[in-house]
C-alpha cells in the first residue's frame, strides 16, 4: 500500500494489553488532517502535464501521480498552496472550502 | 540523478502534524523514498519528532527513535555499531535533527561521531531557531532575525550573530561527504541524496527549511523564500567530497539582500543601517567563498 | 594466572579487571566508554582484550558519558547487547539518558565506580554518584569484592534481559578500595558463561517486518501507565535476582544471597547496614564483638533498588538497634539509604533504635574501630542513653 490508511486503533484495555515500554506500531494513522485547512487544491487536468513538481514539493504527500490523472488525498491536505504556487503550468488553483457544493 | 517518475508512490511519512506548508515534510518524504524501507530514523527533541510520534499515530512507517535533544551523534553511533556487531548491513542509519539538535546542544555528539567515521546519514533541517519550543535563538539564526528570546525592541535589532558555518565545521573533519541545500530546490537535495546513499562513513547534508510559521510568511511561499535565500547570497548550495568543495549554483549576480528580508514578518522591524550590516556581511562572506573555492 | 580443569582461571586482579572480565564474557556487542578515574582500567583492559583478538564486539570512544549512554541505547535499540562504564561526573553527566534508557526498557548493564562528586574535586570513593540517581528506574547493585563484581556483571544481563524485567542494571563498586585492590579471583570459563547467559535475542528492538516507532511522545492520558508498568517491571525483577542467584550458585558454586545478605544476624540484637566494600570489614569486626559475647549482625544490602522493604519491615521486629551506614549525605536532612529503611520500618510497629552514620566520604576510611564504636552507640541506644540520630564518624573535629 502506497500510503498508510486511517485505522481504529484500538488502545490497551488493561496493563498486559500496553506494549514493553514506549513504543507504537510505525505507520498508524488515527485521524485526518483535513480540519486544517481553509483551502483546498483543484487540478485542472487540461493544463497538467503531470512535470510531478507538485508531488515532488508537497510537504504531506498527499498527490498521487500513480493514476491516469493526479489525484489528492483529500483526508490529509493542510491546504497549504505551495503545489498551486510552484505548478509551472499554472494547472492548480486554490478554492476556499465552503464554495464546494459537497 | 534522480527519475522522478521511476521514484516509489510509497509514502515513508505521512499524515504528520507539522505547519502547513514547512519545508521538513518534503524533506522527510523525498530523503525516505531513495534510501527506502530498510532505514532507521532518529530524531531528537525537535519539530520533526514531536510532529511526527504522537501516540497513537506514528506517522513515520520505517522504525523510528525519538531520542534526547543532544544524542542525536551518539546514537546514530551506537546504532551503526550494533548492526555492523551482529553482521546486518544493506540499513541505512538515518538522523533527522533541527538547527538547535546539531549546532548547539548536539553538536559535541555529532562531531564526536563524524570523528570516529561511523556508518550513517545525517541530516539537519535548518528552520534558524528551535520552532518547536517556541521560536527561540538558535546559532544558526541569521542576523537581525526577531526570536522570541532575541527580541527586536528599542535596544536591539534582534539577533546579533551571523549563522554559524556547519558546512565548514564538518569540512575541518574531512568527513567523506557534506552538502548544503534547500528545500527550494528538492532536485538538488534528492541528487545529493542519491550520491551519498552509496558512500561509506559519516555523511552530512544542512538543508535550508523554511519556516512558515518562525519566519512569517504566507504557506504557499515556502520554495519562494527558500529561492530568494539562495538568490541574494544568504544562503548557498554546495557539496564537499574527496577533499574538495563544489558549488552547485553560483548566482551571477546576487539580489539586493532587501527582496529576501522584506517577505518576512521575522526581519519587518530592521532599520536601512541593519540591512546595511547583512549587505556587508553577505559580501564578505561572498569574497571568501569565490576565494576559497571559485577560484 | 592458574589455569583449572573446567576452563576457568585464577588470577591476581583488581576490582576493575574484573569488571573487565565479566564484561568479556558475556559477549557485548558494544561498548561504548568514556574514560574516568577511577574505572579507567576498566576501558583499558577491554580495548586490550580487543586489540588482541581475545574479545568481540565493536569499542566506540565516545567522545562523553553522555554519548556513551546514547550509543549503548542506540545499539540496544536495534537488538545489540551494550556494555559501558562510568563513575562521579560521568554517570552526573549522563543522567538525563539513565532515565531514558529506563523508561524505554532497554537491558544495558554499566558498571560504575563509586566516586564522590564535585565540588570540592576529589577521585576517591564514596558512594554519592549512584545514590543520587536512585529515582532513575535502574537496578543497583553493590559488591564487596573483586569476585562478587566479576560475578555480578554476569548476573546482571541474566537479569537485565529476563522477559519479565527489561530494566537497565548499575553494577557498583567502591572507588579505589573496590576497583584498585588486588584480589585472587575465579574467571569462569567462556563455555559455561555462555550456557549461563545465552545470546540476546531482544523483544524491544527495530524489526523491518514490523516496523514500530520507539520512545514516543505519551501524553498525559497515557504516561502514567508506563511509569507504572516500569514500576511492576521493578517488582518482579525481585524474584527474578533471587532465582538468577540461585541458578548462578548452581553452575559456578558462587552465590550472593539476592537482594541482601545477612551475616551473624539470626539473633543480634544490634545491627548495622551497609552497602559495598565496608561489609567486608564490617564481617571482621562483628566476628570479634561476638567473641565478646555481643549479640551483633550485619545486613550486607545488596541491592538498593529494587529496595526490599519487606525484608526491614522484619528485622525492625526483630532486632533492638539498626546503625545504618551512608557514603552520601542528603544535604538538608540524612544519609540516602538511612531514609528508605526508616520509611519501610515506619510499617513494622515495632520501634528499633535508629542511628544513621554519614561515613567513608571522598575516600576517608571505614575503619574496624570507627565499626566498633558505631556498635557501641548502638547499645547505648538499646541501654536508654542519649545518642544523636546523625552522626558524622571520623570527622577531625
Amino acid at each position: 500500500m502506497a500510503k498508510p490508511q486511517i485505522v481504529k486503533f484500538h488502545f490497551p484495555q488493561c496493563l498486559e494489553d500496553m506494549p514493553l515500554g514506549p513504543s507504537a506500531e510505525a505507520g498508524i494513522l488515527t485521524e485526518p488532517n483535513a480540519g486544517w485547512r481553509v483551502q483546498r487544491p483543484v487540478i485542472d487536468h487540461g493544463k497538467c502535464t503531470k512535470c510531478l513538481m507538485c508531488w515532488v514539493l508537497c510537504p504531506e504527500g498527499v498527490i498521487d501521480k500513480e493514476p491516469e490523472e493526479l489525484a489528492i488525498d483529500l483526508n490529509y491536505c493542510k491546504g497549504c498552496g505551495l503545489c498551486a504556487h510552484e505548478c509551472p503550468k499554472k494547472a492548480i488553483t486554490m478554492i476556499r472550502e465552503g464554495e464546494f457544493d459537497d | 540523478m534522480v527519475n522522478v517518475r521511476k521514484m516509489t508512490d510509497t509514502e515513508y511519512l505521512y499524515g504528520h502534524k507539522a505547519c502547513p506548508g514547512c519545508g521538513l515534510g518534503t524533506i522527510g518524504r523525498l530523503t525516505l523514498k531513495i534510501l527506502g524501507k530498510r532505514t532507521i530514523v532518529t530524531l531528537p527533541a525537535s519539530c520533526m519528532s514531536t510532529v511526527t510520534t504522537q501516540y497513537p499515530q506514528m506517522n513515520y512507517t520505517v522504525p523510528s527513535l525519538t531520542m534526547a535533544f543532544a544524542g542525536t551523534g551518539a546514537v546514530l553511533t551506537g546504532m551503526s555499531a550494533g548492526l555492523k556487531a551482529q553482521g546486518i548491513t544493506d540499513v541505512h542509519v538515518l538522523g533527522f535533527a533541527g538547527d538547535g539538535g546539531t549546532a548547539d546542544i548536539g553538536l559535541q555528539a555529532l562531531s564526536g561521531a563524524v570523528e570516529r567515521g561511523d556508518d550513517f546519514i545525517y541530516i539537519c533541517y535548518d528552520n534558524e531557531a528551535y520552532m518547536n519550543t517556541g521560536v527561540q535563538r538558535s546559532s544558526l539564526t541569521p542576523i537581525g532575525a526577531n526570536t522570541t528570546n532575541s527580541p527586536s525592541g528599542t535596544a536591539s535589532y534582534g539577533e546579533k550573530k551571523p549563522k554559524k558555518n556547519l558546512f565548514e565545521i564538518m569540512i575541518a573533519h574531512r568527513i567523506p561527504y557534506a552538502a548544503t541545500a534547500s528545500s527550494a530546490y528538492p532536485y538538488d537535495f534528492m541528487n545529493k541524496i542519491e550520491k551519498l546513499k552509496g558512500i561509506k562513513g559519516p555523511r552530512f547534508v544542512h538543508i535550508m527549511c523554511p519556516c512558515p510559521t518562525g519566519w512569517g510568511f504566507a504557506s504557499d511561499l515556502t520554495v519562494a523564500m527558500g529561492k530568494l535565500a539562495v538568490e541574494t547570497g544568504l544562503w548557498y548550495l554546495a557539496e564537499y567530497e574527496n577533499g574538495k568543495v563544489k558549488m552547485n549554483q553560483t548566482p551571477k549576480t546576487l539580489k539586493p539582500v532587501e527582496e529576501y528580508l522584506k517577505g518576512q514578518r521575522r526581519f519587518r522591524h530592521l532599520t536601512e543601517e541593519n540591512i546595511k550590516e547583512i549587505r556587508e556581511n553577505r559580501n564578505r562572506e561572498w569574497e571568501e567563498i569565490k576565494q576559497k573555492w571559485l577560484t | 594466572m592458574i589455569e583449572k580443569e573446567n576452563g576457568s582461571q585464577r588470577d591476581f586482579l583488581n576490582g576493575d579487571e574484573a569488571v573487565a572480565y565479566g564484561a568479556k564474557l558475556c559477549r557485548p556487542h558494544v561498548i561504548p566508554v568514556y574514560p574516568i578515574t577511577p574505572q579507567t582500567i576498566v576501558v583499558e583492559r577491554i580495548s586490550e582484550f580487543i586489540a588482541n583478538g581475545h574479545m568481540g564486539g565493536e569499542y566506540i570512544h565516545v567522545e562523553s558519558e553522555h554519548s556513551a549512554m546514547c550509543a549503548a541505547m542506540g545499539a540496544a535499540l536495534v537488538g545489540a547487547r551494550a556494555f559501558t562504564a562510568t563513575s562521579s561526573q560521568g554517570l552526573a553527566y549522563m543522567h538525563e539518558m539513565l532515565h531514558y534508557v529506563s523508561g524505554s526498557r532497554f537491558p544495558i548493564v554499566m558498571m560504575n565506580a563509586n566516586r564522590t562528586l564535585a565540588a570540592p574535586w576529589n577521585i576517591f570513593g564514596d558512594q554519592r554518584d549512584s545514590l543520587a540517581q536512585r529515582d532513575t528506574g535502574w537496578i543497583q547493585v553493590y559488591v564487596e569484592n573483586a569476585q562478587e563484581a566479576l560475578d555480578m556483571i554476569i548476573q546482571a544481563y541474566a537479569i537485565a534481559e529476563n522477559d519479565a524485567v527489561y530494566t537497565p542494571v548499575m553494577v557498583n563498586l567502591d572507588g579505589y578500595v573496590n576497583t584498585h585492590t588486588y584480589e585472587l579471583v575465579t574467571i569462569p570459563a567462556q563455555s559455561e558463561v555462555d550456557e549461563f547467559l545465552p545470546p540476546f535475542k531482544s523483544k524491544n528492538a527495530i524489526d523491518f517486518e514490523a516496523p514500530r516507532s520507539f520512545c514516543i511522545s505519551a501524553s498525559t492520558e497515557w504516561n502514567m501507565e508506563f511509569r507504572y508498568q516500569q514500576h511492576e517491571a521493578m517488582n518482579r525483577a525481585v524474584a527474578v535476582i533471587a532465582e538468577v542467584d540461585r541458578k548462578f550458585g548452581e553452575k559456578f558454586g558462587r552465590s550472593y544471597g539476592g537482594l541482601l545478605e545477612e551475616y551473624r544476624g539470626e539473633d543480634a540484637e544490634a545491627v548495622l547496614v551497609g552497602m559495598g566494600s565496608v561489609t567486608g570489614t564490617a564481617r571482621i569486626v562483628v566476628d570479634r564483638l561476638r567473641d565478646r559475647g555481643l549479640k551483633v549482625g550485619l545486613v550486607k544490602l545488596r541491592f538498593y533498588r529494587p529496595f526490599p522493604a519487606e525484608y526491614f519491615k522484619a528485622l525492625g521486629r526483630r532486632v533492638k538497634a539498626i546503625g545504618i551506614i551512608d557514603r552520601d549525605l542528603s544535604f538538608g536532612y540524612e544519609g540516602a539509604v538511612a531514609s528508605d529503611i526508616k520509611a519501610a520500618l515506619l510499617g513494622s510497629g515495632a520501634g528499633p533504635k535508629v542511628i544513621n552514620y554519614i561515613a567513608g566520604i571522598a575516600g576517608r576510611d571505614i575503619t574496624k574501630e570507627n565499626l566498633e564504636e558505631m556498635y557501641r552507640k548502638l547499645f547505648n541506644r538499646v541501654q536508654g542513653r542519649e545518642e544523636p540520630e546523625l552522626q558524622f564518624v571520623g570527622m577531625r573535629w
